[in-house]
């Protein structure tokens, strides 16, 4: 097993992290194209898939990276590939692909300065809403968004585990903050549950009775993987049950809704957050990724002045805790959200909180560094922010 | 006839190709092919693009993934690269394979991994309704070429060449005999081998050429086209007139998927402190 199980704890670098992740979760296939600020990811998976049997591909761009990945996945392997924003616009055809088809896969974008080349070597958080909605059509897609380096590790775990389970492609959304942190992992105090592995429900039935999309007894059809006598046609095209191409709207909307359903009617198996004093709060700090760690020092210097700050951190970003969030702005005056972007969780939370028409103020920086604790602590307390 | 049925999802058809179209023409000789080598229908995988040849993959009884636009290299390379025990196809067009597909096909030829390429020229984007193509010939026609095509063709087989693919061959449905053997030689090939078959589309290249019949198409074929040993005999300036067909290249070159087995090896030696490395 992977290198990270042999000691009690580590000194790690959160992309590092991420890699010994999909190791520890069975992704024994990486194709991947080198882009800052995600190419340690390429980088250890190239050094350490090679000692477990595993494959490492470096393809010529990353529509192939993940073509590659998808291809292999259907071989029945566990695959991801790592970029960033540039790379991320390119996978984006690739990752509807993988929806539509229900081809498990883990996309890593750890995120930069955008938009374009943009700003390689500096953090940002302006990716979430084309993880959300990158792709061409209505399709579900699940996004992670850790803000931990333990949390980096154990949730790359967890992706794996949602994209076999639910036949989805998943996206680990990591910043240039957490990507290149280095900090302490407690491997011994990871639990049974944090490090659990699942594996893809296969077919029960013989070769002949087969067909590729059988939602008779789940929403998530088994999956045969190739060169075990199980023959089926994979599409891009919509499909029906048997797998081939159908050009009716009936089975078009059938279809879609129920890769909809299978991800929105599992929403508490998928869905993560933290709530950091959020019982007696006033005030809801709402944020996601490496920002939630300056938040969370930005409430604690709140409750010092005694203002009752809390934190709301979503860990999942797509299906969105909807619910949890509608409940928790009813009780609060005002929400308050840093991110470095222009206000894309804000747009969220502006749609989810809709029926409690509470005051909700964007703390949005893109001057390529991370915010600061101050930065949030002095927006609240002036009563500044984007509105 | 019978002995290829067994590959075929029969009730697929009747197919979408038209009247007249090569492409039922290529896929009977691959099919031959198959049949001749007896590979275990499980162990073969088919993967395509999109376009009228991509369409292939539909018709035959394999694990078989019709892929996005000019993906379908990248596709394969993974099913290869997790599975090298099974034999993978890759079914594309002229403009699939050379035009947003460019990029992957030539970094398959240099990575020399071993898939089997099927690409079904036309000269023209047919799915589509007849823009012009990477290979549409110069000054032909094209719904996007109206006043004809103002750019230079590309040379598919020798593009496979230049880029270091093991095997290329190129082959013409006028010769349909000939193209069970070059199909059969570029399977048995370990390594990346490109078979470039001209397919002609009356429906669309030839209605808009003056080529609308199909047996015009096929002479045109017939015209253009040269055994490579004859071709070879020729000087310069009348070897541009034509396109040589049989085998073009066939050498012993590393195959990735081997290579890459090997260094897992060294990888896994270095580990263990047996190599220094």
């Amino acid at each position: 097993m992977s290198q990270a199980y042999k000691e009690k704890r580590r000194f790690i670098q959160g992309n590092e992290a991420c890699a010994l992740g999909a190791i520890a979760a069975g992704c024994r296939f990486f194709a991947g194209y080198p882009i800052t600020p995600s190419s340690e990811i390429a980088e250890v998976m190239a050094k350490e898939l090679p000692l477990l049997g595993g494959k490492f591909v470096q393809m010529e761009d990353e529509i192939a990276s993940i073509a590659a990945i998808l291809g292999a996945s259907l071989s029945g392997e566990k695959a991801c590939t790592a970029t960033s924003g540039p790379g991320f616009s390119l996978m984006q055809e690739n990752i509807g692909y993988a929806s539509l088809a229900e081809i498990p896969c883990v996309i890593i974008n750890v995120m930069r300065g955008g938009p374009s080349t943009g700003s390689p070597t500096s953090p940002s958080q302006s990716d979430l809403m084309q993880a959300k909605w990158g792709t061409h059509g209505d399709h579900p897609v699940i996004v992670f968004a850790p803000a931990y380096i333990s949390e980096i590790f154990v949730d790359t775990i967890h992706c794996f585990n949602l994209a076999e389970k639910y036949r989805v492609p998943v996206i680990l959304l990591l910043d240039e903050v957490i990507g290149h942190m280095r900090a302490r992992m407690d491997i011994y105090k990871l639990s049974a549950d944090d490090i659990a592995v699942i594996e893809r429900r296969k077919p029960t039935v013989s070769p002949a009775e087969f067909m590729p999309y059988d939602t008779s007894d789940s929403l998530v059809p088994p999956m045969a993987p190739f060169g075990q006598g199980y023959r089926f046609h994979t599409t891009g095209l919509i499909h029906d049950r048997t797998g081939f191409p159908v050009n009716d709207g009936l089975t078009a909307e059938s279809e879609t809704i129920r890769l909809m359903k299978k991800i929105y009617e599992n929403e508490s198996d998928i869905i993560e957050y933290e709530e950091y004093m959020t019982d007696d709060m006033d005030i809801m700090i709402c944020t996601f990724g490496s920002t939630a760690r300056s938040a969370k020092v930005a409430v604690n210097k709140l409750r010092d002045d005694g203002i009752k700050a809390g934190l709301f951190r979503a860990i999942t970003l797509s299906p969105f805790p909807r619910k949890k969030l509608r409940e928790l702005s009813a009780r609060v005056n005002k929400i308050y959200v840093p991110e470095m972007n222009l206000g894309q969780l804000r747009l969220i939370l502006e749609r989810v909180t809709r029926p409690v028409q509470v005051p909700i103020i964007g703390i949005n920086r893109i001057n390529l560094a991370p915010i600061s604790p101050d930065e949030i602590y002095q927006t609240i307390k002036k009563g500044e922010g984007y509105v | 006839m019978s002995n290829i049925e067994r590959y075929l999802r029969k009730d697929k058809f009747p197919h979408i190709w038209c009247p007249g179209c090569g492409n039922g023409i290529v896929l009977h000789a691959f099919l031959r092919a198959i049949d001749k080598l007896n590979l275990d229908q499980n162990q073969v995988a088919a993967v395509s693009g999109i376009g009228c040849s991509s369409r292939a993959t539909g018709y035959v009884d394999f694990c078989t993934i019709h892929t996005t636009h000019g993906r379908a290299l990248a596709f394969a390379t993974g099913v290869k690269f997790a599975k090298p025990e099974l034999t993978v196809f890759v079914f594309s067009g002229d403009g699939d394979s050379t035009a947003i597909g460019g990029n992957h096909f030539i970094h398959a030829c240099r990575r020399n991994i071993d898939l089997t390429m099927i690409i079904f020229n036309n000269n023209i984007y047919g799915m589509t309704g007849g823009q012009y193509s990477p290979t549409t010939p110069y000054m032909k026609y094209a719904s996007t070429a109206p006043y004809g095509n103002a750019e230079q063709p590309f040379n598919i087989s020798g593009l496979a060449v230049a880029a270091g693919a093991s095997y290329v061959a190129r082959g013409t449905t006028y010769d349909a005999a000939q193209l069970d053997n070059l199909i059969i030689k570029g399977i048995e090939n370990k390594g990346f081998s490109l078979i470039e078959i001209f397919a002609p589309c009356p429906t669309v290249y030839g209605r808009k050429n003056k080529l609308a019949n199909p047996v015009d198409l096929m002479m045109w074929q017939k015209e253009l086209t040269m055994p490579v040993a004859k071709w070879n005999q020729l000087d310069d300036e009348e070897k541009a007139k034509y396109q040589p067909t049989g085998i073009l290249t066939d050498i012993d070159k590393p195959e990735f998927c081997d290579e890459y087995a090997k260094t897992c090896a060294k990888a896994q030696k270095i580990a263990k402190g047996e190599l220094i490395s």
